[in-house]
């Protein structure tokens, strides 16, 4: 079985008004269906409002879906036994790094969530040790998180989440609030940690430049998949993402628009060495 | 002004006093503000400074760091003393329209604006020497017993020590904030008193709104990583009494014994 599986997911959110009335419904998704393996790095594109938040926190069920069905580590996400296990086998990483971190001091932080299992002592320190180590935070251990970068407090963010070993990592628009060197920092340390720790990971993002190593991408539209497939085979499909207001990455757009203009270019081009290497063998 | 504020700014150090049991420090600062109360005169007095002298010199904070603090309150203290001053009756001392200063006054108005500095001062060394996390991991196991009766210390504590660490973020977003409102015109300053705090609207407002949002995200991060509540919650770093610890409760006691014989004997 796959690490997740959702079927035909829908999620609604239901406004009402003062007596309880129903007054709207926004259907933040609609029939989701996707499959994520063990190990794998699956990235989920949308624009704002695609609904790939709102899919992000039915990982760790802090949602509850209005129908269909996700299994999470061969585990209904609707029984509520297994409530606490999911949590710790999907972690989670947020946007704002500020408001995820709990404690003043960095090792304390990380500590956070191995206390909530009832980790004991000794084993917290191994872990917080082994997880600061695993996004190159060690040095900052006794630091407080307040006079840290944005990108190194998503990363103690991140060691927060891996100090409870879960097998997998959901990141919400972890990239989103920090720059771009921040930015390549996080990725860098996630990809990482699925290549070296076989952690699986869903990167949740509308920066299309992170999702090109990854080894599947999910398309999100109005809450409905509406592309999946590797990175090549996403972007080589420049105009359809154009279509969900989706920016394709700078090279593969330039090599895109030669194409287009007649040169004998193939499509999904993702990388500026790709491309050079195309250019080359055409002169 | 915000800046002045030094409680719950710890200050790294590698002193005894840092190294204390947090519940010793409770116990010392609960003693030490019982003790200002206690004397009465001027032998008392060298006793609590002394001892606060001591305090300081092994806390290893510098003294300027710690006078901070009292910034904050000036007011307070400037009233304290001037109503002391002026308002306690008995023998008379100086005499000039309708305002009088007595011997009593005298005194009770230095004693008092020195208890008050005491204060600030004492209780900044433990804000200064402890971390927060470590405070409130005292506050919750020397109140563990309370939770007997239903008051949860746990959670509680959890309170506590969120807010100290969310203080400086706040901070900055005020500065954040009047900073935006200034740049379209805003004016905090000029005014009388009710139209300066009229003026603080457009600043409360975005604070609270970005506070609750803040503390919405909060509740979902920690929820995302299996925060139940303080049931079969283990700890990183469990407090354990050493010698030092012992040692420590043994002069709290010796202290306040000495107070209390000063103040009965002399």
């Amino acid at each position: 079985m796959n690490f997740i599986e959702a079927r035909k997911l829908v999620h609604e959110y239901i406004r009402r008004d003062e007596e309880d009335n129903v007054e709207g419904i926004t259907t933040a998704l609609d029939g989701v269906s996707l499959d994520v393996r063990q190990g794998e790095f699956v990235a989920i594109l949308g624009h704002n409002g695609s609904g790939k938040s709102t899919l992000a926190k039915h990982f760790n069920v802090l949602l509850q879906a209005s129908g269909g069905t996700l299994w999470v580590d061969g585990k209904d996400t609707q029984d509520g036994n297994y409530l606490w296990d999911i949590r710790q086998n999907a972690g989670m990483v947020f946007q704002n790094p500020d408001n995820q971190i709990i404690a003043s001091v960095v090792e304390e932080d990380v500590a956070f969530g191995p206390e909530n299992i009832g980790v004991p002592a000794d084993e917290i320190w191994r872990r917080v040790e082994k997880s600061l180590q695993s996004v190159g935070m060690l040095s900052y251990r006794e630091h407080s998180p307040n006079k840290l970068s944005g990108g190194q407090k998503q990363r103690v963010a991140i060691a927060g989440v891996m100090a409870m070993e879960p097998k997998c990592i959901v990141l919400d628009e972890p990239t989103a609030m920090l720059d771009p060197d921040g930015r390549r920092e996080v990725l860098k340390a996630v990809e990482m940690l699925n290549r070296e720790k076989h952690v699986t990971v869903i990167w949740i993002t509308h920066y299309m430049e992170e999702v090109v190593g990854a080894d599947k991408v999910y398309v999100m539209d109005h809450g409905k998949v509406v592309m999946q497939g590797s990175p090549r085979e996403i972007f080589s499909q420049v105009d359809t993402l154009k279509s969900y207001r989706l920016d394709v990455p700078q090279i593969t757009l330039l090599a895109h628009e030669l194409r287009k203009a007649g040169m004998e270019i193939p499509a999904g081009i993702l990388t500026r060495q790709e491309l050079v290497e195309v250019l080359c063998r055409l002169y | 002004m915000l800046r002045d504020i030094t409680i719950g700014q710890y200050y790294p150090s590698d002193s005894v006093i840092h190294r204390l049991d947090p519940r010793v420090k409770l116990m010392g600062t609960l003693v030490y503000i019982l003790s200002l109360f206690f004397f009465q005169n001027g032998f008392g007095l060298a006793a609590v400074t002394l001892g606060l002298i001591l305090l300081i010199k092994l806390s290893k904070v510098p003294f300027r760091y710690m006078t901070k603090g009292l910034k904050a309150i000036g007011v307070i203290l400037a009233m304290t003393g001037l109503f002391n001053l002026f308002l306690t009756p008995g023998e008379p001392l100086v005499k000039f329209w309708i305002f009088k200063i007595t011997q009593e006054g005298l005194k009770n108005a230095g004693f008092m604006v020195i208890r008050l500095t005491y204060l600030i001062l004492g209780s900044s060394v433990l804000t200064l020497t402890t971390t927060p996390n470590q405070l409130t991991d005292g506050m919750e196991k020397s109140l563990k017993p309370l939770n007997k009766i239903g008051i949860p210390v746990h959670e509680i504590a959890m309170i506590m020590s969120i807010a100290l660490r969310f203080i400086p973020i706040l901070i900055e977003e005020t500065d954040k904030i009047m900073k935006a409102q200034l740049a379209r015109g805003a004016d905090f300053e000029s005014g009388n008193f009710i139209k300066r705090v009229k003026a603080m609207v457009p600043l409360l407002v975005p604070l609270f709104v970005s506070a609750f949002r803040r503390a919405n995200d909060l509740a979902m991060a920690m929820e995302a990583r299996c925060y139940h509540g303080g049931e079969g919650r283990t700890k990183m770093k469990p407090l354990k009494y050493q010698k030092k610890d012992g040692i420590g409760y043994l002069l709290i006691a010796g202290y306040f014994v000495l107070v209390l014989l000063l103040r009965i004997l002399l």
